[in-house]
């Protein structure tokens, strides 16, 4: 499936008379990562979360190739090729990484309880299919000598790289990562800048929040700049970097 | 020695029947962080399901079939009527607990009306007459067939929870509602699948007590509401094989201080040690959901 575009068009979320998102409008442009950045409290993970229908928007579009999706419950923009990974990590620490990112499959895997009693071959093809997939993408992301280890035990980067490869797994057209870099010490960065670009030229789009403008600017194609729940600033790395309300805003201030 | 195997098969037998009622209590916790207090009274309405099926000269196995899909479409009823509108409401979780407390008092109100206040039991069966005596233990094939029910209930559930689609759904919103979401889950129709099974794990543990101990009354669901809440929280809130090793512990506990100290103490005694369990313990003999997070 190809890449997908995602457009906002002056989107609002207000949470009982505090406006958290004033009105964003931004492109993601398909097979480009793009990178929404901001103070905190500028609106960049409320948006993420009206993108992927965990808050209904007040105001305002978001269009996936055109599809309004901004009325649509959370499980059918994940259908549509939606995936994400959540600023503070959630994963099952009891369970091993290979299971966690199995919870990713879970639309790519119908057993009902007679089709497993019965051990149904279709079923057991498409468990041992999504298996092998998930597997792939251990591989992927760096962790696939840890597919048998319990989550808990992982360090705070590798927990990371479990939650990329279970959104990974639900097959996105866009990815959307929040703070992914958040924690990471200078290798790990390197090595996630490295795995986000290669996400990009699987040909997924991807929309990522991130403090670090290192970061950001190694792997961005694009930026878009919030602040107060507006965007102040767009353009390519080299571009936002040199605009006096970006600086103002976010550069000025020692953030990461 | 006689006497401690005899009390060992009959806190089997019973122990069974609280671990199947206490599994959907703990379910509907693991996934929800709620208490469903209509749980007795799905239980007590399974329990009169299947007599009136036994009193057609229906098999039981029908009976028990019954009790378990009325006690799962109660259970549906509850999230659709009651809980779900609180929770698009945004009630606080107590408001769920008063209101299903008032779901049961409704359903007990109707109960009485329908059969009346008094005691019934079931039609005799062939189960009941057929005894083994073991070395002076009374083994009744129906306390075994009672507990081969409950296992067989308890392997159904546990299967359908790690291996099947709806189990990985269940348990998945269990950990958490938005990576549910996330990963394509449909939550509502998840949480409405977890209440039927509690209601129908509930309604079938009424046939089974009710075929025990051949007592059937409106009341009946309060009593066991009790023990249900006990077991949960003595195998650690949301977790089912704690569940299940509580609902056993508990009745082989209430048999020996039956046998053993006086009946006028069974309460008193089951209570008093879950007491000092959870001083010595508190999260419950096995770890709850919440530690389990990440």
């Amino acid at each position: 499936m190809p890449a997908a575009q995602l457009e906002l068009w002056q989107v609002a979320k207000r949470f009982q008379g505090v406006v958290a998102v004033d009105s964003v409008s931004l492109t993601a442009t398909a097979g480009q990562v793009t990178a929404l950045i901001g103070p905190n409290g500028s609106g960049k993970t409320t948006t993420m979360n009206m993108i992927t229908g965990l808050y209904p928007t007040d105001a305002g579009h978001i269009r996936l190739d055109g599809v309004d999706i901004a009325r649509l419950a959370p499980h059918k923009v994940a259908a549509l090729g939606v995936a994400r990974t959540f600023q503070n990590i959630r994963l099952l620490a009891s369970e091993t990484t290979l299971a966690n990112v199995l919870l990713g499959a879970h639309r790519h895997q119908s057993a009902s309880l007679l089709d497993v009693l019965f051990g149904l071959p279709a079923v057991k093809s498409s468990e041992t299919r999504e298996k092998a997939r998930c597997e792939a993408l251990l591989d992927l992301v760096g962790i696939a000598p840890l597919r048998d280890v319990a989550v808990g035990g992982l360090s705070y980067g590798d927990r990371r790289r479990v939650e990329i490869a279970r959104a990974l797994a639900t097959k996105p057209r866009l990815l959307l990562l929040d703070e992914p870099a958040a924690g990471m010490n200078f290798a790990e960065k390197r090595a996630l800048a490295d795995l986000v670009l290669a996400i990009r030229d699987m040909g997924i789009t991807v929309l990522l929040i991130e403090h670090d403008i290192e970061f950001v600017a190694r792997v961005s194609d694009h930026i878009v700049v919030l602040n107060f729940g507006r965007e102040i600033a767009a353009g390519t790395p080299e571009e936002v970097r040199r605009m006096p309300s970006v600086i103002e805003a976010y550069l000025g201030t020692e953030d990461a | 020695m006689t006497t401690f195997l005899q009390q060992v098969v009959n806190g089997l037998s019973l122990g069974s029947i609280y671990a199947v009622f206490a599994i959907g209590c703990t379910l509907i916790f693991g996934v929800l962080n709620i208490v469903n207090l209509a749980q007795g009274a799905f239980f007590m309405v399974g329990a009169y399901l299947g007599l009136e099926i036994a009193l057609l000269g229906l098999p039981l196995p029908l009976a028990l079939v019954v009790a378990l899909v009325g006690g799962g479409i109660l259970g549906m009823a509850s999230e659709l009527l009651v809980f779900r509108v609180l929770r698009l409401r945004g009630g606080h979780k107590w408001m769920g607990l008063v209101a299903s407390l008032a779901l049961a008092r409704l359903l007990v109100g109707i109960a009485q009306e329908v059969f009346g206040t008094a005691v019934h039991g079931y039609p005799p069966n062939p189960f009941t007459a057929i005894v083994w005596e073991i070395g002076g233990v009374r083994v009744q094939l129906l306390q075994i067939i009672v507990v081969i029910t409950a296992v067989i209930l308890m392997g159904i559930l546990g299967f359908t929870l790690q291996k099947t689609s709806v189990g990985r759904a269940i348990r998945t919103v269990a950990f958490s509602e938005d990576v549910a979401r996330i990963v394509g889950v449909e939550v509502g129709r998840t949480i409405l699948i977890t209440f039927f099974i509690a209601g129908a794990l509930a309604g079938a543990a009424g046939v089974l007590l009710g075929l025990l101990f051949n007592v059937v009354s409106p009341f009946m669901g309060e009593h066991m509401l009790v023990k249900g809440l006990t077991v949960m929280i003595l195998g650690g809130l949301g977790n089912i094989p704690g569940a299940v090793a509580g609902g056993f512990l508990l009745g082989l506990v209430e048999v020996f201080s039956v046998a053993y100290v006086s009946s006028a103490f069974r309460d008193a005694i089951g209570f008093g040690l879950i007491f000092l369990i959870l001083l010595v313990k508190p999260t419950g003999l096995f770890s709850g959901f919440e530690e389990r997070r990440a």
